[in-house]
């Protein structure tokens, strides 16, 4: 007897396979492209909840480009990224976004606080003010990450970490299940990035997941627990003990053999 | 003529009141969007929408005489204006999106483009038959003489309407400004924000244009705010401050051109906004440059005052026997750091000044007891300093503040009291952890 054939799966189901609601991010063959070149392609990922996971590569693979392409910043050439199974633009109450320090003039006339309960806004909605809930929602961000001393102080007499403290406190205001950072430890003070590492182990207890852009590869396999290797594609993603190995590092950094010795250097440290 | 300039000035004179509180109000709108633009980065748009109306207002004169309105109507030639000055706004947006042409070019060729255009269009719209179009240059120069009751009410309306549309929109205006990404991964329609501030920016252009006139509106908009700026780093101040500095020039200018009818309204308007700039910039207590040189000044004296009683200290320090208050040998002293003659000498006449420095002979000079106490608290603070660096080097250096007249403020007196037992002495003599 023949064995009764199995359904042929809709073309539908092929291009957008399931998402389950429980996956914080899930990418599916997403392309980027500046002006005919594309940046990243053929992306896809399934990041599972509750870990801490590190995007490395070398200089211009897209990492930056990845996460803007998940927050709707940079229109997607093909494919598709979802949040907890759903759209981004319907899930932005359940992301938090850290961006890159130098995307802001730091001589606008504003203090830490008022920038902390940038926060807040969107909740708040079009045209109502700031008010005190706001502003004791916003300081008790800034006391998780130690800044609260900082609050009326305008925010140029910052200091590096100081300011990206302030841009971490400014997404915790939201209390979002998801955290996308773009390279949150780049320059800044061994005090803080302790206590940036301290703050993303206790989101990730709380069963937060936090997708961060890194490019420092001594201390990858220290603070993350899941890798992504990206280098406009991506080299390999998963756990990173399985990830982190020299083939893949030579992979994604091809001949640049100074970086080779850094993940040497790093390598022998894990 | 005292009277008539004190009438003014108070409102009281009925031909100039309702112009010069228009004016005012045109101040505050100006004050308070010109803030924001500032804040935008987008001046020099206010410059070219300004100069692109031009051939707008010649174009709906025209096309109400011809209708056989008014060809003067206010409402008719603002509206013009704003069309021309969006249509250049547009054009220019569309030259930088489209072609390799970066943002100065692509304004500078609008800006002068439409402007030529706009005076062409005057110049034939002067011979058009039946048409009395004297007085239309006024709008590039502005004259508030000229301005009649209706008109001054409705700028003045207007500007009122502008000013709390701004305020309204301010939490949202300011995130634009700040972080535009951000805003715009919180889901703001950030194209839309920036069409709505372009929009008040060509309302308050355009209700300028009689009174200013369009080459000096984008003064009026930008001197305000940027002379607050220097008093000020909060938000709130800022355009509180930016308002009022628009008004009062406005207020000013607007008088002394009623007064003297002959000067151009918009000149002295913006004459009165940049010596207002002027003062704030060299007077402002948040970045103005005599406060700024003054905090520098201060600063070098009181770093000079301490290494001077520091380098006696630790002279004294080094001689054989118990610690004592015993003059020091000047040669020794002046070898101590890298001063020069000139400077020690202006170093010892400022300590004798305060009483630290009891005695200065050629040989000798000898530091009063409240000098020998000070220069004793100096030398402890500054080891502290330095041990808290050297064993909590990863801790944040922004967090030292050797200006610090008492460590215990900033580190805490548990966390110094840690440090004096790593020294191990008391509290009063510790040596230095380093070699001297």
């Amino acid at each position: 007897m023949p064995a009764t054939p199995t359904p042929a799966k809709s073309a539908a189901s092929l291009r957008y396979p399931e998402h389950p609601a429980d996956c914080p991010l899930a990418i599916h063959d997403l392309t980027v492209a500046y002006q005919r070149k594309p940046v990243i392609w053929d992306i896809e990922l399934n990041i599972p909840e509750g870990s801490l996971v590190g995007i490395v590569g070398p200089n211009g693979a897209g990492k930056s480009t990845l996460l803007k392409a998940c927050l709707d910043l940079i229109p997607k050439t093909s494919g598709w990224a979802r949040v907890y199974g759903a759209p981004y633009a319907k899930q932005r109450h359940l992301v938090g976004y850290v961006p890159q320090r130098e995307t802001v003039d730091w001589d606008f006339p504003v203090t830490a606080l008022d920038v902390v309960a940038m926060g807040t806004y969107r909740q708040l909605g079009w045209f109502k003010r700031v008010g005190k809930a706001e502003r004791a929602r916003a300081l008790e961000a800034m006391e998780q990450v130690g800044i609260s001393e900082y609050a009326d102080r305008q925010i140029s007499q910052l200091s590096g970490g100081q300011q990206q403290r302030v841009f971490l406190a400014r997404a915790l205001v939201q209390d979002a299940s998801l955290y996308f950072m773009d390279e949150p430890f780049a320059a800044v003070d061994a005090a803080t990035e302790q206590a940036i590492v301290e703050l993303l182990k206790q989101l990730r207890a709380k069963g937060k997941t936090c997708i961060v852009v890194h490019h420092d590869l001594a201390t990858v396999s220290k603070y993350f627990d899941w890798l992504v290797l990206l280098n406009m594609r991506i080299v390999a993603a998963g756990p990173t003990k399985e990830v982190f190995t020299r083939e893949n590092l030579r992979k994604t950094y091809g001949g640049k053999l100074d970086l080779l010795d850094n993940a040497s250097f790093a390598l022998s440290q894990s | 003529m005292f009277e008539t300039i004190s009438d003014v000035l108070l409102l009281k004179d009925h031909n100039t009141r309702v112009v010069v509180i228009s004016v005012m109000l045109l101040g505050v709108s100006s004050g308070i969007i010109g803030a924001f633009l500032l804040l935008r980065k987008r001046s020099l748009m206010g410059d070219v929408l300004s100069h692109a109306t031009l051939p707008g207002i010649g174009i709906a004169f025209a096309v109400m005489t011809a209708l056989g309105f008014s060809g003067k109507s206010l409402p008719g030639l603002l509206f013009g204006a704003a069309v021309s000055g969006v249509a250049g706004l547009l054009l220019m947006l569309a030259i930088r999106s489209t072609t390799r042409l970066r943002d100065d070019v692509a304004m500078g060729f609008v800006l002068s483009v439409f402007f030529g255009l706009g005076v062409a269009v005057l110049g034939m719209v002067q011979k058009m038959p039946g048409a009395n179009a004297a007085g239309l240059e006024s709008f590039i120069y502005g004259k508030t003489a000229s301005m009649v009751m209706q008109d001054a009410q409705l700028i003045g309306g207007v500007a009122l309407v502008i000013s709390v549309a701004a305020l309204l929109f301010k939490k949202e205006f300011t995130l634009l400004c700040f972080d535009d990404g951000y805003a715009r991964a919180q889901g703001w329609p950030v194209m839309l924000l920036d069409i709505a501030m372009l929009a008040l920016v060509t309302a308050v252009t355009v209700i300028g244009l009689q009174a200013v006139g369009l080459i000096l509106i984008i003064a009026f908009l930008i001197i305000p705010a940027t002379a607050a700026r220097f008093w000020t780093h909060r938000l709130d101040r800022m355009l509180l401050l930016s308002a009022a500095l628009g008004a009062v020039s406005g207020w000013l200018g607007a008088s002394f051109s009623g007064i003297f009818s002959d000067l151009p309204a918009g000149a002295i308007i913006v004459l009165v906004a940049a010596s207002i700039f002027l003062f704030s910039m060299l007077f402002g207590t948040d970045r103005g440059v005599i406060p700024r040189l003054r905090d520098h000044l201060r600063l070098k004296r009181r770093v000079g005052r301490q290494h001077l009683l520091r380098a006696a200290y630790e002279i004294l320090e080094q001689q054989p026997g118990p610690l004592a208050n015993i003059p020091v040998d000047r040669a020794s002293l002046l070898a101590h750091r890298s001063w020069s003659a000139r400077e020690f000498k202006c170093l010892l006449r400022r300590a004798r000044a305060e009483d630290h420095i009891e005695s200065n002979t050629i040989h000798a000079i000898g530091l009063s007891e409240s000098g020998f106490g000070e220069a004793a608290r100096i030398t402890r603070n500054h080891r502290l300093w330095e041990l808290y660096l050297i064993r909590h080097a990863d801790v944040a250096p922004s967090h030292v503040d050797r200006d610090a007249d008492m460590v215990e403020h900033i580190l805490g007196s548990e966390m110094v009291r840690k440090l004096e037992a790593e020294l191990d002495l008391d509290t009063e003599l510790l040596p230095s952890p380093h070699q001297l």
